[in-house]
């Protein structure tokens, strides 16, 4: 019982971390909580399921065109809504265009799909499999499998390839890797894609494994996904990992032996707890402040 | 005293007054604690609805009289602030604004489960002792007592801990103290604004103070002028009028919306008034004076 709900927890959790990966990422980089991150997963959700139901596309390339057609939704925000702000503000202003941007992207998809629930057809049979200790869901298994092999593929790309020196260079000072001949912009467009695709698989994920999906599913999911990078520590890609998955076993164990009604109040209590107890989360680095 | 304002107002009209009203209160304490001490707060909602319900629950239940029950909501509020600020010793800009979501979010959960709130469906029924008139002498003396207190050595203490907290602490300001103040004076404005807008509403419900409600709190802030008080105010009657004017395109509404936060932070990323005080068009003002007795008079 207690593995099984563990189970449920990591698979909750893998999601979770998913789009918790494009707040810490974007963050690292121009310390933006880009609060438009809930609604490009749920357009995830939705780009999968138009292209599942209407135009009956096997699941796998749905899913990998979502998190294309995310790549460009993601980049084209970050051109419209906050490059154009980027130097010449303060934060805060940012964190309101990015607000603006959440609103019309839901009420757009509010308007384009209706504001119903609608679900996935059943792709994978509810077979399960009994590892002698647990009983696991084929679409568990699936689900935690893509997710480790994303954020396997995100550690590679971010430690081995070019760009992604680029974008550590760029988080660690952005002006510095200017001067050192780094095209900051396109390492930032580069960060909101790949931030953006990692956050539609997880849309598309979620919307086969709950069954559920509606243009006002990104709210709830993006403000724990970013609990779940605060906790870890933003700006840490590390850290996102491990706040969405510790997370997502607190969630699923708070309702199951504690009480069902105080689910969302579950996680963030946690993550108040977990701030009060290490101020800059799990793995954040501690800043020295200076004048 | 409605009753007889109808007579030459629009009910329409006058109620989207009483609501701006109400917007302002509940934006100037956010203005406190975001605009003026710069400490992010993205949980104004909660204080709201800790004041909306305390009172509503005295004034329903115990036959309170109003005005105990609006001060007690606030005081309820000004508490849980209180509480709150005590984490923001500790906590940095968007851990501080992670928290005060959690919290806010806490606050409505505990709500949705609250017998005597009346759980999910809310609490109907409400005496509508709000009006008009009070709430416009509230706002005058909360504009005036704000003004006086962000001109005081508090106030300056307050935009000190803003620009650098540092410096403020190296040139002896107590931080500590005054962030917690900050928190305190806020959320006190936050549970009075929700006080009165549960006793203007007839009906709360906990989704009523939920995320967006905070967030459209403190959109009316960034979007008058972060720490501006006459930035405030337009900001909280824009923002409050907004969805009214766009009723023209009906169903695009939250759209336009949308699309209207974007393009005022890319043309005005300071907000409307950022930074004005009247204070400073005060002085502004007299300086010309004296320049155009000085062009006269050579």
């Amino acid at each position: 019982m207690f593995l099984e709900q563990l189970l449920n927890g990591l698979t909750l959790g893998s999601t979770y971390a998913l789009i918790a990966l494009g707040y810490t990422m974007v963050y690292g980089i121009i310390q933006l909580i880009n609060f438009a991150h809930g609604e490009i997963y749920m357009i995830g959700a939705f780009v999968g399921l138009f292209l599942v139901t209407v135009l009956g596309v096997n699941i796998l390339v749905a899913l990998a065109l979502a998190m294309l057609t995310c790549m460009v939704v993601g980049m084209l925000i970050e051109r419209v809504a906050y490059r154009p702000l980027r130097g010449k503000s303060t934060r805060l202003s940012a964190l309101i265009s990015a607000i603006g941007v959440s609103i019309f992207l839901q009420t757009l998809l509010a308007l384009l799909a209706g504001t119903n629930t609608r679900s996935y057809p059943s792709i994978f049979n509810s077979q399960t499999f009994d590892l002698g200790f647990a009983e696991v869901s084929l679409l568990q298994i699936i689900i935690l499998v893509f997710a480790a092999l994303l954020m396997i593929g995100l550690q590679v790309m971010i430690h081995k390839t070019r760009i992604g020196k680029a974008m550590r260079a760029s988080s660690q000072d952005l002006e510095a890797s200017y001067l050192m001949g780094i095209n900051v912009n396109r390492v930032i467009s580069f960060t909101f894609a790949i931030g953006s695709a990692l956050a539609a698989a997880g849309g598309v994920m979620v919307g086969i494994y709950y069954n559920a999906v509606w243009p006002y599913m990104g709210m709830m999911a993006g403000l724990k996904a970013f609990a779940a990078a605060v906790m870890g520590g933003i700006g840490s890609i590390p850290g996102a990992m491990i706040g969405g998955l510790t997370l997502g076993v607190l969630e699923i164990m708070g309702v199951a032996y504690l009480t069902s009604s105080y689910k969302d109040a579950i996680a963030f209590g946690m993550l108040i707890l977990v701030l009060l107890i290490r101020p800059q989360g799990l793995l954040g680095k501690k800043i020295t402040k200076k004048v | 005293m409605d009753a007889y304002l109808t007579q030459y107002i629009d009910p329409y009209y006058l109620r989207l007054l009483v609501l701006i009203g109400i917007n302002i209160i509940l934006a100037l304490g956010l203005n406190i604690i975001t605009g003026v001490t710069g400490q992010l707060s993205m949980g104004h909602a909660g204080f709201m609805s800790l004041g909306a319900y305390t009172s509503a629950i005295l004034s329903m239940q115990f036959a309170c009289p109003f005005w105990l029950a609006l001060l007690a909501g606030a005081f309820v509020a000004a508490l849980f602030g209180c509480l709150i600020g005590i984490p923001t010793l500790r906590l940095e800009g968007d851990y501080l604004a992670m928290v005060t979501i959690g919290f806010a979010e806490i606050i409505r959960v505990f709500f949705l489960n609250f017998e005597p709130g009346g759980k999910a469906v809310g609490l109907a029924g409400i005496p509508q002792n709000t009006n008009f008139v009070l709430v416009l002498v509230m706002v005058i003396v909360i504009v005036y007592l704000n003004s006086k207190l962000l001109n005081s050595r508090i106030g300056k203490a307050w935009y000190s801990i803003r620009e650098n907290e540092i410096a403020a602490e190296a040139c002896g300001v107590d931080t500590t103290r005054l962030k917690v103040m900050a928190f305190t004076v806020g959320s006190f404005l936050g549970g009075l604004g929700g006080g009165l807008y549960a006793h203007y509403m007839f009906f709360i419900r906990p989704q009523d103070f939920a995320f967006m409600k905070s967030i459209e709190l403190l959109n009316m802030v960034v979007l008058g002028g972060m720490g501006s008080i006459p930035g405030t105010i337009i900001g909280a009657t824009i923002l409050t009028l907004a969805p009214e004017l766009l009723r023209v395109v009906a169903e695009y509404r939250m759209l336009f919306y949308g699309a209207l936060l974007v393009i005022l932070m890319i043309f005005r990323p300071n907000g409307l008034l950022g930074d004005v005080r009247v204070y400073d068009i005060r002085k502004r003002w007299g300086r010309k004076e004296v320049q155009a007795n000085a062009d006269t008079n050579p």
